[in-house]
């Protein structure tokens, strides 16, 4: 097939097959997307993280947690040697941003993953449902969200251990909420509606229609939301880092690594300095990705 | 949609509603407070931390620990133990600092004003910038003012604020010494200052200490600005949005046929109408502040209520960190409140709906 059938095949207006509306539907947005120069430069990012995460190995010039010669090698300034430098234990600063990649796409990758079924469940059952249930899962949900995310977050980790995997635990608690709203606003839609009465007067209990009719059209909007929120992930588990709370050291993370520089800031700057970038630059990436994809996908919502 | 009670019968058919709005209200935050604090019990029931050898110290004899145990209402069932916190948190009780050895509430009311003074300094500073630059953006949709406040706000989003913090520390402080050093006032004014409201601006101004005024404003200027940088990127966004959804309505259209001038359009017509939900922005991104605060304060080593929080989780002091939690979610739930009956008071549509 050529470039143009292929192109044709997808914007085809008579799609023969569900795979085909799909992807033709996909592309649709994919060429939306691909025009917004700020959102591409966002996804460039992503996915230059992606990248590093999978090839540290590769990409790094030195080993992350063991450091050079402590008598020589300390709080060296950037060089050709150490593109960042070095910082107080001889360690190349370089190697370990790339190191911290894999951390951060870990902790974006596992809230993801652990918020959004609770957010989906929680919200497709209250919509669902309506009623008393609908009331005591939405209070909760409004419960959760009284709280300042960092706050409960910190009082989470307080509870459990600092650590990485206490600190993914406490966001993924911290950030449901919203997807819970989400999905309930959009089951409240789809409830009432002529196929789903099908299913049911068909006999499916209430369990098979959340999970296998409601859920899948459910699911798009709140993947959105999520692809929103992986910015602010990123900075929640920054500021744990930054904190003491989230990865221990010898871990690279880069909150904990600017935590650490912060005492040398004065006299070596680029300690603190480089990994706050990574920070920046990565979360910038989300955002604008995010954005553009809201533009698409979404183009009233605005919150 | 039910019918408006102003078709149907005037002002008393009204008043059961008005009356049924405000107990609904009333039970709404009574749940979410007691949400709150079931939270908080939970979690502090679930530290590693033993709350008995917090208070008697790992040296004590076994009598003694067992006394405490059963002092503290550890035998009893969970629910009983739920009801004990919950008596002592309605009343103002929410513990003993391990650290300080002083009752929580007391540690928190002397370390808010610092928090209250940063954090309002920062949203003032939001404010003042973040609305005329969303209304410029606004105006000039896609063009480059647009498109410069865009990028500014998603930079604002994007970096870490303790980051931005300690490279502004670096920057201001250390290498041009524009502004003061970590901390609220200089050590040597601090004693010459009497504390009445604990905001170091007032209480300096009232007593006529014009140096100490300007010291803590040194000290005040590089957090509160950081601050209000992070609340003007939300402000200025949401102000945007608002504006072009009040732009394209008919009556500007009305207006602009009429022949008033486009800066009454934008800044009276259209201003006045998004201003009703931005107080909702605002509200919210002033509690958005405190929690910003955590970061902040620990990067200026400001004596807020952030960094009491962070030093009492530091030294597991449960009681401490919980205690503040709970009073952070309450401020919150508060300020949410608030602007739900602002909004009213604002929007008459809102006001005639009830």
């Amino acid at each position: 097939m050529s470039d143009v059938s292929t192109r044709d095949w997808l914007l085809s207006d008579r799609p023969a097959s569900r795979r085909q509306a799909r992807l033709g539907q996909a592309y649709r947005t994919w060429s939306q997307l691909r025009r917004n120069r700020l959102a591409m430069v966002g996804l460039g990012i992503v996915v230059v993280l992606i990248l590093m995460a999978i090839f540290a190995n590769v990409i790094s010039p030195y080993d992350p947690i063991r450091g050079g010669d402590l008598r020589t090698e300390r709080l060296l300034p950037p060089s050709w040697a150490h593109l960042m430098g070095t910082d107080d234990q001889a360690r190349d600063i370089f190697s370990r941003i790339v190191h911290g990649s894999r951390l951060t796409l870990m902790v974006v990758a596992l809230v993801a993953i652990i918020a959004t079924p609770i957010g989906l469940a929680v919200g497709t059952t209250a919509g669902y449902f309506g009623g008393w249930v609908d009331v005591v899962l939405m209070r909760i949900t409004d419960i959760f969200l009284a709280f300042p995310r960092l706050i409960l977050a910190l009082a989470f980790v307080a509870a459990l251990g600092p650590g990485i995997e206490n600190a993914i635990i406490a966001i993924a608690i911290t950030s449901w909420p919203p997807y819970a709203r989400l999905a309930r606003a959009e089951t409240l839609q789809i409830r009432d509606a002529d196929y789903i009465a099908a299913i049911r007067l068909q006999g499916a209990g209430s369990a098979r229609i959340i999970w296998g009719h409601v859920v899948p059209l459910c699911l798009s909007s709140v993947i959105v939301r999520v692809t929103l929120d992986m910015a602010g992930i990123i900075l929640t588990a920054a500021g744990l880092g930054f904190l003491g709370l989230g990865a221990q050291p010898p871990q690279p993370e880069w909150g904990a690594m600017i935590a650490a520089g912060r005492r040398f800031m004065i006299d070596f700057w680029w300690v603190a300095t480089m990994p706050g970038i990574a920070i920046f630059v990565v979360s910038l990436g989300f955002n604008l990705l995010g954005d553009g994809l809201r533009d698409v996908l979404d183009p009233k919502g605005e919150t | 949609m039910s019918v408006s009670p102003a078709n149907t019968g005037g002002r008393w058919r009204a008043l059961p509603t008005y009356g049924l709005k405000a107990g609904k209200l009333i039970a709404t935050v009574a749940v979410t407070f007691l949400g709150l604090l079931v939270v908080t019990f939970l979690i502090g029931r679930v530290v590693p931390v033993d709350p008995v050898l917090a208070v008697v110290g790992d040296r004590a004899s076994k009598s003694t620990y067992d006394a405490a145990y059963i002092a503290l209402g550890l035998d009893k069932p969970l629910y009983h133990q739920f009801f004990i916190y919950l008596k002592q948190a309605l009343s103002g009780d929410l513990g003993t600092s391990v650290l300080t050895k002083k009752p929580i509430i007391e540690d928190i009311a002397r370390v808010f004003p610092a928090t209250l003074e940063l954090a309002t300094a920062g949203i003032i500073l939001g404010t003042l910038f973040g609305v005329p630059l969303g209304v410029w953006g606004a105006v000039r949709q896609g063009k480059l003012p647009d498109q410069v406040i865009r990028v500014v706000g998603l930079v604002g989003y994007s970096a870490p604020i303790f980051w931005l913090g300690l490279l502004g520390l670096l920057v201001f402080y250390a290498k041009l010494q524009w502004v003061a050093g970590p901390g609220r006032i200089d050590i040597s004014y601090e004693y010459t200052v009497t504390q009445t409201t604990g905001l170091l601006l007032i209480d300096t101004a009232m007593q006529g200490q014009w140096d100490a005024f300007r010291n803590v404003l040194a000290h005040l200027a590089l957090p509160a600005v950081l601050l209000g940088y992070f609340s003007m990127a939300y402000i200025s966004r949401m102000t945007r949005s608002f504006m072009l959804a009040e732009l394209g309505q008919e009556y500007i259209i009305a207006a602009r046929v009429k022949g008033v001038p486009e800066w009454r359009i934008i800044w009276v017509h259209a201003l006045r109408n998004a201003a009703v939900p931005l107080v909702t922005v605002i509200a919210l991104s002033y509690a958005g502040l405190l929690e910003g605060s955590v970061l902040t304060e620990t990067v200026f080593a400001w004596p807020g209520l952030g960094q009491y929080l962070t030093n009492s989780l530091q030294n597991a002091d449960m009681n401490a960190v919980l205690g503040g939690t709970l009073v952070i979610g309450i401020i919150f739930v508060g300020l949410n409140l608030l602007s739900d009956l602002l909004y009213t008071v604002l929007d008459p549509r809102v006001r005639r709906r009830t």
